[in-house]
């Protein structure tokens, strides 16, 4: 039933002038463009240009009118009548004299739109934070007429479900909000033209019309008209702004432009929690030779070009409640952007336009989004892996993960959702599963299911751990695998009824639409706490752990004597107890029933949920205390990786990356001169590092290079640093936004003041 | 370090912002290395041999121990007592984990890779590494078999115990010359300069790569003609790659209460930059490469 065969009305002579013909002038296949047409960069950022003069007033115009504004009262604007959608709201501009790149998600820069698709409680919340009226017409179209996503999922919700929720051990499900990690391949705008898409997307639908009718053939009629009729929304917010998107692009600066629309589309109609925008510099970089070549394009303006585009990206924003930026840590919505790597043959896909991309940090200063991502691998050409380490130095603002690891699960056309979660573009989506509480579950395993926080039992049919003797590392051990079964399985139960409802209630239909018609599913299963499971268990099985009960017979504490070896120090007795837990965690998941046949798949990954997370969550044998922030993501404890930054990139590493394939990550902070007495020398040192991670077998890498001085300087005087990006756990937040907890939550982790 | 309201955290290079950061603490103990647990007159046999060395701690760090990213060894104990240790734990050697040559090759081995990747290697410190010769022999022997690249941090007052066969397995020593005027050195230290100063001309002579380290304690070492005496002796020596000025801190100064004992430089602040840029130039006059 795949047919993307491209109809006659994409055949634009003059767009595709000049680029070598191959299947994808036959059928969509935005790789096979790039294969055949880009053109490795191995130099050095020398031949970059700074911002333009335009590229400057625009951003002078943003921070004064409005993003100063913002910072003051936490949401700009809000329409509360216009129910966010594609062609919602007619064109709006930050300065329309100067807007290289046009469009905005409302008709007002930083202005949100309601999205109640996903749950009509939540917009309600955050129009009375923000200090708005609720629209009655609104809320009555929400609350009566149409049904939500939320509402959906609350119907099915089972008992079981309920009490794993209430009691923390499963928690930030987005069943209340837009679960996005979900990448439209927006090249496919440029380079085909909406058009084209429209006529493929219907020749699909058709595709199967003579078959007899079942529930999957009804649903894949209904989901490609909604894609249609996206394809045509999205052609209209082009003619708002004067473009005719319904043919492919001809020029660099209408690549960019279409593709923008493309993602725009999607953030007008969608606020999933990541909202990542794909791997894009090649493909535009095609474009940008070409008009080199042919003299319509100078470097400047081909920055200039970037530039806008990379602005536009730190301007959308969703309408949130306050409790989801303390989860989130402020505000962001992951426009990841990936770049680099390599290609299945060998030839790296770093183009000029990949050190562009690098470059906006320096012409308009550090920023949290767009999220770059930088695909690392130790071959990489060096004037780029310098270029990378220099800026990383710079701001702070970029992270890292494995090529190879990537490159040989999902192909050289993957890109990464939110933080570390790959996909090939276009032909594979996320049902994202945020997380379940793997240390709570062992605490939940010691006391037979009671929650050692309330008391109340939550797991039913489970023994605890009797007697005050010495814990016993195999009992422990076969009672966290039994509870590990039942916190899985409800977790995925959780999952298959939220993507049922999401499918059902909150379709992505803009950014399906930019898929193929077969696609892979994964359900991104995760958990958190892995650490503290692995540091605990080590304490039972090297030291001796005795369990401290309340008068109720709850063990509340642990009194832990004796050394035992802790994860984070590549000291295998730890680490292999930490690899041991993601790998049993896995095995379970893989034997449970996935909502629409998806591949199961699990993260290492907090978000920074770790903080709320360690709020519900009692004390452990390995010292870890109750209520205190977890380790974000795969990370070592914090303070307890004393051995070197590079020694904890080692222990992280032994996880299998083939056991939590959506991506493992690691979040390292090091101090400037724990890399190096000059710039030069720490350029070369972290390039060191990156290359040694990596080819041990690491899968991410966060980089922060800060002092703890600037962190404590940036909580006393925020309003000197607004823009102080700090990266947390797979992407990046300004520094200033946080909670307070949060912030003393970043300034506790390990700072390696020798990397 | 400043922010603008449009830009980054602009990083000022050369002085640590976090004090001591390289001139630093030593690590935290020896876990993932096998302790061994040997009965008397057989440890003592060893250690004569080498093949048993006493270890404080180990620790992979990048930038501060010589080029790249290297696998540092804290050997326990030291012969000289100096006023500012900031890693006074490693100053006895029954403080330190038994471990033994081949257990400490095979982590060597295990960071190949690592090394490989950052240019980096092993390095030997302490304490004073050179209190334990034949230990150190033997690993910088098994290092270099490997190929990895090897440095020894050391004070020089034992470099007597280096033999010229241990010259030739040393890629890069780095040299503490703690003071210039042997008066000061010893009221530093507790010991005699003249070994150190020895010690340097042979590694001149010998071909051995240097980074020469002096640690800048105010109303201590800062004097003016002090450091004209070590920045006079660096020059005279061929094969000083670059001299390293480590600006006192206070890091180390719980450890000395945690050891009960006396510490004597509790009111001593760090040195001003002016004071770290003043003596800087008074090595950077001699034209040397000096951070």
């Amino acid at each position: 039933m795949t047919i993307t065969e491209i109809p006659a009305v994409a055949t634009d002579e003059t767009a595709w002038d000049g680029f070598t013909t191959g299947p994808w002038t036959e059928s969509i296949d935005v790789r096979d463009f790039i294969q055949r047409n880009y053109t490795p960069y191995l130099g050095d950022a020398s031949f970059l240009a700074g911002a333009t003069a335009k590229t400057l007033r625009t951003w002078e115009t943003l921070e004064r009118d409005y993003l100063a504004v913002e910072r003051e009262r936490r949401v700009y604007d809000v329409d509360t009548h216009t129910p966010a959608d594609v062609d919602a709201f007619p064109a709006g501009y930050i300065s329309a004299d100067d807007d290289v790149v046009v469009g905005l998600q409302t008709d007002t820069p930083l202005k949100r739109a309601m999205m109640p698709n996903g749950g009509w409680r939540m917009v309600e919340t955050a129009l009375k934070e923000a200090g708005k009226e609720i629209d009655p017409e609104v809320k009555r179209i929400f609350t009566q007429y149409r049904k939500t996503h939320n509402e959906a999922v609350f119907d099915m919700y089972t008992p079981r479900i309920r009490a794993a929720r209430s009691s923390h051990i499963i928690t930030g499900l987005p069943d209340a909000y837009g679960r996005g990690r979900i990448i439209g391949d927006y090249r496919r705008v440029a380079l085909y033209g909406v058009d084209a898409l429209i006529a493929a997307k219907n020749a699909d639908k058709d595709s199967i019309a003579d078959q007899p009718f079942s529930e999957s053939w009804a649903r894949y009629r209904e989901e490609h008209a909604e894609q249609v009729k996206a394809l045509k929304k999205l052609k209209r917010l082009g003619e708002s702004y004067g473009f005719d998107l319904g043919r492919p692009a001809r020029t660099f600066q209408e690549a960019v432009q279409w593709t923008y629309f493309g993602y725009l589309a999607s953030v007008k109609s969608q606020d999933g929690a990541a909202m990542s925008i794909g791997r894009l510099s090649a493909f535009f970089d095609v474009y940008a030779e070409r008009d080199l070549a042919a003299g319509t394009l100078t470097e400047e303006l081909a920055q200039e070009v970037i530039d806008a585009l990379v602005l536009k990206l730190r301007i959308v924003r969703f309408l949130r409640t306050v409790d989801y930026d303390q989860i989130f840590s402020g505000d962001p919505y992951w426009a990841t952007w990936s770049d680099a790597g390599f290609g299945e043959d060998g030839r790296p896909l770093v183009t000029k336009t990949s050190f562009r991309l690098l470059q906006t940090l320096r012409n308009l200063g550090p920023a949290p989004e767009p999220n770059i991502t930088i695909f690392w691998d130790p071959k990489l050409p060096a004037g780029y892996k310098e270029f990378c380490a220099a800026i990383s130095i710079e701001t702070s603002a970029i992270q890292y993960e494995s090529d190879q690891q990537i490159r040989c699960h999902w192909g050289d056309d993957a890109a990464i959702a939110c933080c570390v979660s790959p996909m090939t573009v276009g032909k594979q989506m996320q049902f994202f599963g945020a997380r379940v509480n793997a240390a709570k579950s062992l605490l939940y395993a010691v006391n037979g299911g009671r929650d050692e926080m309330s008391g109340k039992l939550i797991v039913p049919g489970h023994e605890g751990v009797q007697g005050n003797e010495a814990l016993d590392f195999d009992e422990v051990w076969a009672k966290y695998d039994a509870m590990l079964s039942w916190v899985t399985a409800t977790y995925v139960e959780a999952l298959n009824i939220i993507h049922y409802s999401h499918d059902k209630y909150a379709y992505e239909a803009v950014e399906m639409a930019l898929h193929d018609d077969d696609i892979v599913r994964t359900m991104g299963c995760g958990i958190a706490g892995l650490s503290i499971v692995a540091d605990s268990l080590s304490a039972i099985k090297y030291a001796k752990v005795y369990p401290v009960r309340d008068e109720t017979g709850l063990v509340v504490d642990y009194i832990t004597e004796g050394d035992f070896p802790v994860y984070g120090n590549d000291d295998d007795r730890a680490d292999e107890i930490a690899a041991l837990v993601v790998r049993t965690v896995m095995d379970k998941i893989r034997h449970l029933p996935m909502y629409r046949d998806a591949v199961p798949t699990q993260s290492v990954l907090t978000i920074t949920s770790n903080v709320v997370y360690g709020k519900a969550t009692g004390a452990f044998p390995s010292g870890h205390k109750a209520g205190t922030p977890f380790a974000p993501g795969a990370n070592p404890e914090n303070g307890m990786d004393t051995h070197g930054m590079v020694a904890s990139m080692l222990s992280v590493g032994k996880l299998d990356y083939d056991d939590a394939l959506d991506g493992i990550s690691l979040t390292n902070t090091i101090t400037p001169s724990g890399l190096g007495r000059t710039k030069d020398e720490q350029v070369t040192n972290l390039v060191g590092i990156l290359d040694a991670g990596m080819g041990e077998g690491l899968y991410h890498a966060n980089i922060n290079v800060l002092s703890r001085e600037t962190l404590q300087d940036a909580i006393d005087h925020p309003e000197q640093y607004p823009n102080l990006t700090v990266r947390v756990s797979g992407y990046a937040v300004n520094f200033v936004k946080l909670t307070k907890e949060q912030q003393l939550d970043v300034l506790s982790r390990t700072f390696h003041e020798t990397a | 370090m400043s922010t603008g309201t449009d830009g980054a955290p602009v990083v000022e290079l050369g002085t640590p912002l976090v004090g001591g950061s390289t001139h630093r603490t030593a690590g935290q103990g020896t876990q993932g290395l096998a302790g061994t647990d040997l009965d008397r007159p057989e440890r003592l046999a060893q250690v004569r041999s080498g093949e048993l060395g006493s270890l404080h701690s180990w620790e992979l760090v990048t930038a501060v121990d010589g080029p790249g990213t290297r696998l540092t060894v804290f050997l326990a104990g030291c012969p000289l007592r100096c006023l500012y240790c900031h890693n006074p734990d490693t100053l006895e050697m029954r403080r330190g984990t038994d471990v033994t040559a081949d257990e400490l090759l095979k982590k060597v081995a295990r960071y190949r890779g690592v090394f490989r990747a950052t240019g980096g290697g092993l390095t030997l410190s302490g304490g004073e590494p050179l209190m334990q010769p034949a230990f150190v022999a033997r690993v910088l022997r098994g290092a270099t078999e490997m190929g990895v690249h090897t440095t020894l941090d050391t004070s020089g007052f034992l470099g007597a115990a280096a033999t010229d066969a241990m010259l030739d397995d040393l890629d890069l020593v780095l040299l503490d010359v703690k003071s210039g005027i042997p008066d000061t050195y010893t009221r530093v230290t507790g010991r005699e300069l003249a070994p150190t100063l020895e010690f340097g001309r042979r590694l001149s002579d010998h071909g051995v790569a240097m980074w020469i380290r002096f640690v800048l304690v105010p109303d201590l070492t800062d004097a003016r003609d002090n450091v004209e005496a070590v920045a006079d002796y660096v020059s005279t020596l061929s094969t000083v790659a670059r001299v390293e000025v480590l600006p006192f801190h206070q890091m180390g100064r719980d450890k000395w209460d945690e050891l009960g004992m006396r510490y004597e430089l509790g009111d001593t602040r760090p040195p001003t930059p002016e004071l770290v840029e003043r003596v800087r130039d008074q090595f950077r006059a001699r034209g040397l490469e000096v951070h």
